[in-house]
């Protein structure tokens, strides 16, 4: 019943898949980055509220829908691995983790420079704003939990647990302004029902979330080569294809 | 059992665990982790009257009143059911305006008028042109905080 599932799982095949995805993603992530920059930084109207310091809703928001949509891809890979013993599920998840920590660190960032003129503060102990730095603890957590073992299987199998356990924080995240009193306002796209936001400005938003999406799509397929190759380095087919 | 399907259960195991545990501890610590009380909650006596703490609401319209000179203003807080007095001093954020949501840090006088030392703004999740904020607001449709 699972044989397709390994076939399809073994590291040649995901190293040669992994190739040809890549390019695509790259070419449908700079069409879409490219459009929702422009239209967004400057053709959609400003906010009747917040002026022009709005737009950095387009970078903030695709980098923390990233940040927790990097760390599910990290934690199913390592579940996937553990479950059925698939070692390109490490090799994902390893290549992952360092890209959702990027994502969740530009997230803070760009909050940070967006609360001090519009909250009067670059930093408060929000709910939204401390589960999301609890994101970025668990990435760092995850990717030295995985190097701190001398044997790289046994860091493998931690790193995979220690990130199963963190994916809890996944949904207080999303959920924390719903669920208590914040600082942070409720979610503008990702909910129940229409997005509260212009048409005018709605398009490149979506734009930006797809366009990183794909972003992360061609890393993630680039540094899953890299682990792969690493990992088997000692393998007849890696010996083969750099013609050692 | 296969060890497979073992492994599938420690791991639904484990989250299903870590889950209802977190689950748990944000039930207890419902109040501790909010950032701020509202107008209703202070009313009923469970902010705290000695300590520091914050509280949110809606900047009642007309309410707001500067003392020429200085930079000392006063204003009332709303919550559509309770109402709370609020002094402050210093410089304010740029999206305080009547009607504005923010959130007020600082302490409760015996009196019932909150001194807060720190006033922080909110802002919703909408997001439109002025034009179209200005059009909802003449058609009395979906009123914006302006």
């Amino acid at each position: 019943m699972w044989t397709w599932f390994y076939k399809l799982a073994s590291p040649p095949h995901a190293y040669r898949s992994a190739a040809a995805m890549a390019p695509w993603f790259l070419a449908a992530a700079a069409v879409m980055i490219v459009y929702g920059l422009v239209d967004g930084l400057v053709f959609a109207p400003p906010d009747y509220q917040q002026g022009d310091a709005f737009r950095i809703v387009y970078v903030h928001a695709p980098s923390a829908w990233l940040s927790l949509f990097a760390y599910t891809t990290m934690a199913v890979a390592g579940g996937i691995a553990l479950i059925w013993r698939i070692k390109v599920g490490y090799a994902v998840a390893a290549a992952a983790a360092p890209i959702g920590a990027s994502f969740t660190l530009a997230a803070l960032a760009t909050g940070s420079l967006w609360g001090r003129p519009m909250w009067g503060t670059y930093w408060a102990w929000d709910p939204r704003l401390t589960s999301e730095l609890i994101l970025l603890f668990l990435y760092f957590g995850v990717i030295s939990l995985r190097q701190a073992f001398e044997d790289p299987a046994r860091g493998d199998r931690a790193a995979a647990l220690l990130g199963l356990v963190g994916v809890v924080n996944v949904p207080i995240v999303h959920f924390s302004v719903y669920w208590w009193n914040s600082l942070h306002q409720g979610g503008t796209v990702m909910r129940l029902g229409k997005p509260h936001m212009a048409p005018s400005m709605l398009w490149p938003l979506l734009a930006m979330l797809f366009g990183f999406m794909c972003f992360f799509g061609a890393v993630l397929c680039m540094r899953v080569r890299g682990e792969i190759l690493d990992r088997e380095r000692q393998s007849a087919w890696v010996r083969e294809l750099v013609g050692a | 059992m296969t060890p497979r399907r073992k492994r599938m259960l420690v791991v639904f195991g484990i989250l299903g665990g870590v889950a209802a545990s977190v689950a748990l501890a944000v039930v207890a610590g419902r109040q501790n982790i909010s950032f701020y009380y509202d107008p209703t909650q202070v009313a009923l006596g469970k902010a705290p009257a000695t300590k520091r703490f914050r509280i949110g609401g809606m900047v009642v319209k007309g309410s707001v009143q500067r003392k020429p000179g200085d930079l000392t203003v006063h204003f009332v807080l709303t919550d559509f059911a309770h109402q709370v007095p609020v002094t402050y001093t210093g410089v304010l954020p740029d999206l305080f305006r009547e009607g504005q949501g923010i959130i007020a840090h600082g302490t409760l006088g015996p009196n019932g008028v909150f001194v807060a030392d720190e006033v922080l703004a909110k802002h919703d999740e909408k997001y439109m042109p002025p034009e179209v904020a200005a059009s909802l607001k003449n058609k009395g449709g979906v009123k914006p905080r302006t």
